[in-house]
């Protein structure tokens, strides 16, 4: 399979180097209780804060009869957006057999999983009684785009774990030779996962065949998954949301987004877990170009979604892209749009802004623009329904989010990194056979 | 309106009605779905009879709709009763009534924004002040045009959006028309508040008004009572009403003739105020009736007749115009 192959005695060096490198981060890491005992801090606030929602009602949060869709639904599908990435990294850019990837895939599909298994709970959170979530399979409906997505969901879930652990076997068993002194329960976990790897080319078929295939299915469901999460909005019929874009639109979002999300991810672990030598300069530089790829995709169709009607003004779409250029959302319209969008994507262009420091600070950005873009899209429009909005207090005609809304909303993202956490602290984050097979190391030996 | 012979004005149904709230406040509801219940409850008051013939006496009512009279020491309550009930009224509820087509008739010309009909809504329906089901609205078409009032209740549309997205099938359209909640099964996920291009549905953001009251009360899905936190409601037509062969609780309100109710099948409408019953055709023919924004699809079963000739001028908190910002001029039309 590989390039150019090492002869044994190279071989069983440099899977040494590989091995003691990528291993390192699961037993020295400093701080990494603090972090945890901080994450687990603030599930305990979150966990509070959702009793309260329990107990008094979603009426804690600023959701009222017109705005009743708030932050969890943009918070939903920011976190459908993100796990998209996934998809995008190990199948898109895997199947065109692009080489650079492999240090990365794992550190994307960690991100995939962890935000798609998050956001069928960020939707409980938003449910007015999640004591009848049963309902949805005991009288479920199927002409309910919400079926659909549960649907989709799950099914990514599913696939986005194999893809994610079928690659941790030949790794378990790297662990169990190298790492004998870990935990007894942790060690348990390698037993079961390394399923008696002995790293017989027979078994690399099976491995290589099954992710291919994965890698395949997982195309439509990703696709299927962010479509059919676009479609709980294009197929209402409010000004606004009545686009026939919509679902294009969304999954060129979530790329932007995802790429965003793994950048951070891949500077956070390269100098954090020290793995400079793995993810490299290089590797920014192409995650780079790729963002600025993705960014100008979704620029095409921001252009599509807004200048489109925005020509014709029919009222009631109108009414709504005034607020958002002009109006009480324009700050916030615009600082999304060409802040964190247009700006980072420009800058990107350029080789010089493509160094890890500074590609950080963008990524955040992007990061945080596509999360209040989701916002963008789902409130304002819930403002300015067909028919005038009276006889009701004030506060049915704004939408401001409460602590609580606030909290319940951070809280799923924490768990986020949480799952991140738990992964990369049993595992190593960069696949360690992977990376062996490009290096040429002899294949037999990884075990 | 004329009277569905079969359903009401039978003095043995209104008699019927009149004990069941008598026994509920013994607990002795009885609507146990089996016939065999109340069998077995009659055996026991032949027996009983035949012992104690001076025993004290409650009449009870049977499933189907028999009153029978049994010695207050022969009864027993009959297991899960409320859940019975409820399950019969849950099955009538979304079954509704054969034959019908329920039509509303709108007449802006009279509405002076008296508000009778919310207040009898809320009443009925053991709502908040904030909660609408029907809602009147202070419009305005155009920059130049009249600005008028427009009651504004569920147009229970014949090809409703809101029913389509419903995951678990908690809001449904029946056979008569009427497109009900089922708020016993409703998931709170509000779906169908985003997708209702009227702003017809109102959600139980908090503990409902009533809710301590209406603890014990069977759930009737025609009237939506009890409310419950965490789930949607909406106007129903007043289906309860509908049963028992009433006009809905805002048509009666209403001081001013503003509503027409009836049966699209029969082509008849009655107004609430004046109960002078006409051909619904000829009403909308000969007035210009519309329904708001058909080029949804949406195909409302409410329709408007023109504020044209009105009898009151238009006054709001003593200003004779609307400011655009409230009315949104042109509303939202197009
Ligand atoms: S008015 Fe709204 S709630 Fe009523 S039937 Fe039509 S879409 Fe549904
Ligand atoms: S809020 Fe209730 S009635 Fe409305 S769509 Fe969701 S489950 Fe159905």
């Amino acid at each position: 399979m590989s390039v150019n192959k090492l002869s044994t005695e190279e071989s069983y060096k440099t899977l040494n180097k590989i091995e003691t490198d990528l291993l390192r981060p699961m037993t020295h890491h400093k701080g990494l209780e603090l972090w945890i005992l901080f994450l687990v801090l603030f599930f305990i606030i979150g966990g509070y804060a959702y009793f309260i929602q329990l107990r008094d009602g979603l009426g804690v949060t600023a959701m009222r009869d017109y705005t009743s869709w708030g932050m969890y639904i943009g918070n939903f599908v920011f976190f459908v957006a993100a796990s998209l990435i996934g998809m995008f990294i190990s199948s898109v850019l895997g199947l065109l057999k692009i080489k650079w990837i492999t240090p990365i895939t794992r550190i994307a599909e960690m991100i995939a999983l962890a935000f798609a298994m998050w956001a069928g709970i960020v939707i409980v959170i938003d449910m007015g009684r999640p004591d009848r979530l049963l309902n949805v399979f005991l009288h479920g409906r199927f002409q309910s785009p919400i079926l659909w997505d549960v649907t989709v969901v799950s099914t990514y879930v599913a696939i986005s774990f194999l893809l994610l652990f079928l690659p941790l076997i030949p790794d378990a068993a790297v662990i169990r030779r190298r790492l004998p002194g870990l935990p007894k329960w942790q060690m348990k976990i390698y037993d079961l996962l390394y399923l008696g790897w002995e790293a017989r080319p027979g078994q690399y078929l099976i491995i290589k065949k099954s992710m291919r295939i994965l890698a395949i299915l997982i195309i439509p469901v990703a696709l299927a998954i962010h479509t059919v999460t676009s479609w709980l909005f294009a197929s209402t019929l409010r000004a606004g949301w009545d686009t026939a874009i919509f679902g294009p639109y969304f999954v060129s979002g979530a790329f932007v987004a995802g790429v965003a999300a793994v950048i951070i991810a891949m500077y956070f672990f390269r100098y954090n877990y020290k793995l400079g030598d793995y993810i490299t300069d290089f590797h920014f530089n192409r995650m780079g170009q790729v963002l600025v790829l993705v960014s100008a995709i979704y620029i095409y169709f921001n252009l599509n979604e807004y200048f489109v009607p925005a020509y014709k003004m029919r009222i009631a779409e109108k009414v709504h892209l005034v607020e958002m250029f002009t109006g009480h959302w324009s700050t916030l319209f615009w600082f999304t749009q060409i802040i964190c969008l247009v700006i980072p994507a420009f800058l990107l262009i350029f080789k010089k802004m493509r160094r890890p420091s500074i590609m950080l600070w963008l990524s955040v950005l992007v990061l945080l623009g596509a999360w209040l873009k989701r916002f963008l899209i789902v409130v304002p429009v819930q403002q300015h329904p067909y028919l005038p909005i009276q006889n009701v207090p004030d506060s049915f005609h704004h939408y401001i989010p409460t602590g609580i809304e606030i909290t319940l909303t951070i809280l799923p993202i924490v768990g986020v990194l949480l799952i991140i956490t738990i992964i990369a602290k049993l595992f190593p984050v960069i696949s360690v056979w992977e990376v062996a097979h490009e290096k040429g190391v002899d294949e037999s030996i990884i075990k | 309106m004329k009277e569905d012979k079969n359903l009401s004005d039978s003095p043995q149904q209104d008699e019927n009605n009149a004990r069941r709230g008598f026994l509920k406040k013994l607990g002795l509801v009885v609507g146990a779905g089996a016939a065999v219940t109340a069998g077995a409850v009659y055996l026991g008051y032949d027996h009983e009879k035949k012992k104690n013939p001076d025993g004290k006496k409650v009449r009870v009512l049977t499933a189907d709709g028999q009153l029978m009279e049994v010695s207050e020491a022969e009864l027993i309550q009959a297991e899960n009763q409320t859940a019975d009930e409820e399950s019969e009224l849950q099955r009538r509820g979304r079954e509704g009534l054969p034959g019908k087509h329920w039509v509303m008739v709108i007449d802006l010309s009279k509405c002076r924004n008296a508000r009778m009909c919310m207040a009898a809504c809320q009443g009925a329906h053991h709502l908040r002040p904030e909660q609408h089901h029907i809602n009147v609205l202070r419009m305005q078409d155009a920059e130049h045009t009249e600005p008028y009032f427009m009651p504004k209740p569920c147009f229970h549309c014949d090809n409703p959006p809101c029913t389509k997205v419903c995951p678990v099938d908690a809001t449904f359209k029946r056979q008569d028309g009427i497109v009900l909640i089922d708020n016993q099964r409703c998931i709170g996920c509000r779906f169908c508040i985003a997708a209702c291009p009227y702003s017809a549905r109102v959600f139980n953001w908090i503990e409902p008004l009533k809710s301590e009251e209406d603890k014990d009360l069977p759930y009737d899905v025609e009237l939506n009572v009890p409310q419950r936190k965490g789930t949607i409601s909406k106007c129903l037509f007043s289906a309860d009403c509908l049963r028992k062969g009433e006009l809905p609780y805002c048509v009666r309100a209403c001081p001013n003739g503003v509503y027409y109710f009836g049966d699209l099948n029969e082509d008849t409408v009655t107004n609430g105020t004046t109960r002078e019953t006409v051909r619904f055709s000829e009403l909308i023919r000969k007035n210009g009736g519309y329904t708001v924004l058909e080029e949804l699809g949406t195909k409302p079963q409410v329709y408007y007749l023109p504020p044209k000739n009105r009898l009151f001028p238009y006054q709001y908190e003593g200003k004779t115009t609307i400011d655009p910002d409230d009315s949104r001029v042109g509303g939202g039309r197009g």
